[in-house]
């Protein structure tokens, strides 16, 4: 009895280890597999289905509801046409026009404000703690309130233009928000206004990254600070340079609440950007297909960016 | 133990309770609350899944009727609390659809999300077209019955009907009339540089002009493509008068549309945008009507909801304002109207769907809210007692329009053309107006060539 007793005890205990370690590992094996099931059904469906979807949409007839008539190409003749549309402009030809300039005129501001502040606050100055958060903050805003504080600032019968005439300033004229040839330039302003401080912060963490050394040996050498930013720090930024611009360039291209919040569409529709002219076409001109044609061509846009970074990226790291 | 006692029955029988009426599962217990609180939750789950396939399993009467509107703004709101009331004292609670936004946009993008997604309101705001296309793609529910009964046919004027009756079906009940062939003048200011109220096109700019020189801001208007249109609608009729409007605008007769008149009317319209303020660009409509109330403006051309702006700020018709048409439409009423479309519920709130139909089209309900809302009541034979100067002339104009043909639909608001065409046409006139489009000729082609693609 007692030679029993107290093998059993140890076979079992023998037989649950050999169970146990592999269903364990197994479920080890396989559990960021199953939590990631979920978000990976979600997005192959929700992301990805719809970029199908909507692809689809841009062949077939729709127009208030999505509709299967098969249309051709049709959506995208209409596009293209449109594209060349200059005089008067086609609310396509200032969406792109408008993307074009925004898109230029945002990233090289913010990539140049962002530089110069993080190079002037990273001159050991005091303080420096509270400043940061001062340019940063701007980013903390979303696109609607930037955009409803910056339409007060800007319009000339409520902000700056009527605050300077108050002062006794009144040849002071400042009317860009309500003007058709440069509503697009205040959408760069406030853009600007928000996004540099994020990429003064980039930048920051770029040359606090920066070994002390290489920069002391090229003070040695008798670089003077000018030539050790052009010639040494900025170089060494690149691949600051190259996040801080895919981050823009997506943000730029995405850019829709801003243009709405600040100047609901501008004169005659002179602010749109293609996404605005995607939302309005889709959803409010009832032209489902040119809406969706529309998108697949900001889609493409966006690929033309993202896709060269990728495979940079990718080519690096397997290096 | 006692978490498990229920039957299987009972168990479907609350699915079906709670999935059809989220939040009024205790409504159908038959017998006792206690054990029905208890699987609310396990049942819950389940109905997210069964939802779809028993949705139609419901016989008893859900009183409650669920409305998507956009109406929020104070003299709205309060218009449409008479018809809460109304609704109410006859035991039907109010849902409002929750709207992000707030908007009639955002209201009309909700709206096809939940149509798509098969969970109709029992009604929605709805302008012109919307309701004719919901109505085509066979979701709008059949108000016939009641419609008879009540004897719509005869009250609500034909041109209304047009939207409100799909395939002999009535689908829709409208609110409301409004017209957008006004003019809204100061009356102080009016006397201040001694002007009259203008008959006639060069009456109008004659009229401008002396408040130019008197240095009052002559036109009130905000640059937003909408109301640009909604005042180039009443261009087009004064300059090519009713046989015409409707021609180009209702009927969208490519010829008319070409026409030197058209041109004219672009011309005219060049014309009156250099009295409005260099400031108006974006401006909405009610800080346009707000400039004339305050007498820091002459006149806005708008739709006749700019009453219900004087009358929020205590203005008397007649020796505060005055209202005359827009000068060279008397006689013509350019409409559009607010309507309730009716989706296909199911049968178990068919009831209250037919008691918010009739109360809406009641000659009491049309009185008290349009008196609020400054509009018109959509059904002729509503007495005009309550109503102010302009009210009264509104409805007298709207008899008289009904009868000698001259009612026709608002372009710019949706009721000359289907949207896609009405919102190519705001585009070409706000190009117009802010001048991305400089001549009228060039106007003329680009309208043409709009409505092409959008058709």
């Amino acid at each position: 009895m007692s030679s029993v007793a107290t093998t059993r005890p140890v076979l079992t205990a023998e037989r649950d280890e050999g169970i146990r370690p592999t269903v364990r590992s197994r479920l080890q094996e396989a559990l960021p597999k199953i939590v990631l099931a979920p978000s990976f059904a979600a997005i192959v469906v929700f992301v990805y289905g719809f970029i199908l979807w909507t692809a689809y949409l841009s062949f077939t007839t729709s127009k208030a509801f999505p509709s299967t008539n098969w249309d051709g190409l049709r959506s995208y003749e209409k596009l293209w046409r449109w594209t060349f549309e200059s005089s008067p402009p086609s609310s396509w030809y200032t969406s792109i026009t408008n993307m074009g300039i925004f898109g230029f005129l945002y990233v090289f501001f913010c990539l140049a404000i962002g530089l110069g502040l993080a190079i002037l606050l990273d001159q050991k100055i005091r303080g420096e703690g509270v400043l940061r958060p001062i340019y940063l903050y701007p980013m903390a805003l979303s696109f609607i309130v930037t955009g409803v504080a910056w339409k007060w600032f800007l319009d000339p019968g409520l902000g700056l233009e009527q605050t300077l005439h108050n002062l006794g300033w009144t040849s002071f004229h400042f009317d860009w928000i309500k003007n058709k040839d440069f509503v697009i330039y205040t959408v760069v302003i406030a853009g600007v206004w928000q996004a540099s401080g994020f990429v003064m912060a980039m930048f920051l963490a770029g040359l606090r990254g920066i070994d002390g050394e290489i920069m002391k040996a090229a003070q040695i050498d008798g670089a003077s600070p000018l030539q050790l930013y052009r010639r040494i720090i900025i170089p060494l930024l690149r691949p600051v340079f190259l996040s801080a611009f895919i981050v823009l360039a997506h943000m730029a291209i995405k850019s829709y609440d801003l243009v709405v919040a600040l100047t609901s569409g501008g004169p005659g529709g002179s602010a749109w950007l293609p996404s605005n002219f995607m939302y309005e076409y889709t959803f409010k001109r009832n032209q489902m297909a040119v809406g969706s044609a529309s998108a697949i061509i900001m889609l493409m846009g966006i690929s033309a960016i993202i896709v060269p970074y990728l495979y940079s990226e990718l080519r690096e790291k397997s290096r | 133990m006692e978490e498990f006692p229920e039957s299987q029955e009972q168990l479907s029988g609350e699915m079906t309770a709670s999935a059809i009426m989220p939040g009024h599962a205790g409504f159908l217990d038959p017998n006792g609350r206690m054990g029905m609180r208890r699987t609310i939750l396990k049942a819950a789950a389940a109905a997210l899944l069964l939802a779809p396939m028993i949705g139609a399993a419901q016989a008893q009467e859900v009183k409650e009727v669920q409305m998507l509107h956009w109406w929020t703004s104070g003299g709205e709101a309060a218009a449409l609390n008479v018809l809460k009331e109304d609704l109410s004292k006859e035991g039907y609670a109010w849902k409002d659809v929750p709207v992000a936004g707030g908007g009639g946009d955002a209201a009309m993008t909700a709206l096809k999300a939940m149509v798509s997604a098969g969970n109709y309101p029992t009604a929605s705001q709805m302008l012109g077209y919307s309701v004719l296309d919901y109505a085509q793609e066979g979701v709008m529910g059949d108000l016939t019955e009641a419609a008879k009964k009540e004897g719509w046919d005869k009250a609500v004027p034909a041109a209304l009907q047009k939207f409100a009756v799909y395939d002999g079906k009535w689908v829709a009940a409208p609110v409301n009339v409004h017209s957008v062939n006004w003019l809204w003048i100061s009356k102080p200011v009016l006397d201040k540089i001694g002007g009259t109220e203008p008959k006639t096109m060069d009456e109008l700019f004659a009229l401008l002009d002396k408040a130019k020189t008197a240095g009052v801001i002559p036109l009130a208007l905000g640059g937003q493509n909408w109301q640009e249109a909604t005042m180039f609608d009443s261009v087009v009729l004064s300059t090519g008068g009713p046989e015409f409007y409707k021609k180009a605008m209702n009927d969208l007769d490519m010829e008319s549309l070409k026409s030197d008149t058209m041109k004219k009317s672009f011309d005219n319209l060049a014309k009156l945008v250099t009295y409005v303020d260099p400031n108006f660009s974006g401006r909405d409509w009610n800080l346009a009507t707000a400039m004339v109330i305050k007498g820091d403006a002459l006149m806005q051309v708008m739709g006749d909801w700019a009453k219900g702006e004087f009358v929020a700020a205590k203005k008397t018709a007649g020796t505060d304002f005055v209202c005359p048409r827009f000068p060279g439409t008397d006689g013509s009423v350019i409409y559009n109207s607010d309507m309730f479309g009716m989706f296909n519920v199911p049968e178990d709130r068919k009831a209250a769907q037919v008691a918010l139909a009739t109360a809406t089209l009641s000659k009491s309900f049309q009185s008290a809210f349009n008196v609020v809302k400054g509009s018109v009541p959509a059904r002729t034979d509503v007495p005009d007692t309550d109503f102010d100067a302009c009210g009264k002339k509104g409805i007298a104009d709207l008899k008289s329009a009904d009868s000698g043909g001259t009612l026709f639909g608002s372009l710019a608001q949706g009721y000359g053309a289907p949207p896609a065409i009405a919102n190519a046409y705001k585009d070409v006139v706000s190009k117009f107006v802010h001048g991305q489009i400089t001549s009228s000729e060039d106007a003329v082609t680009q309208l043409v060539q709009a409505i092409e693609d959008a058709q």
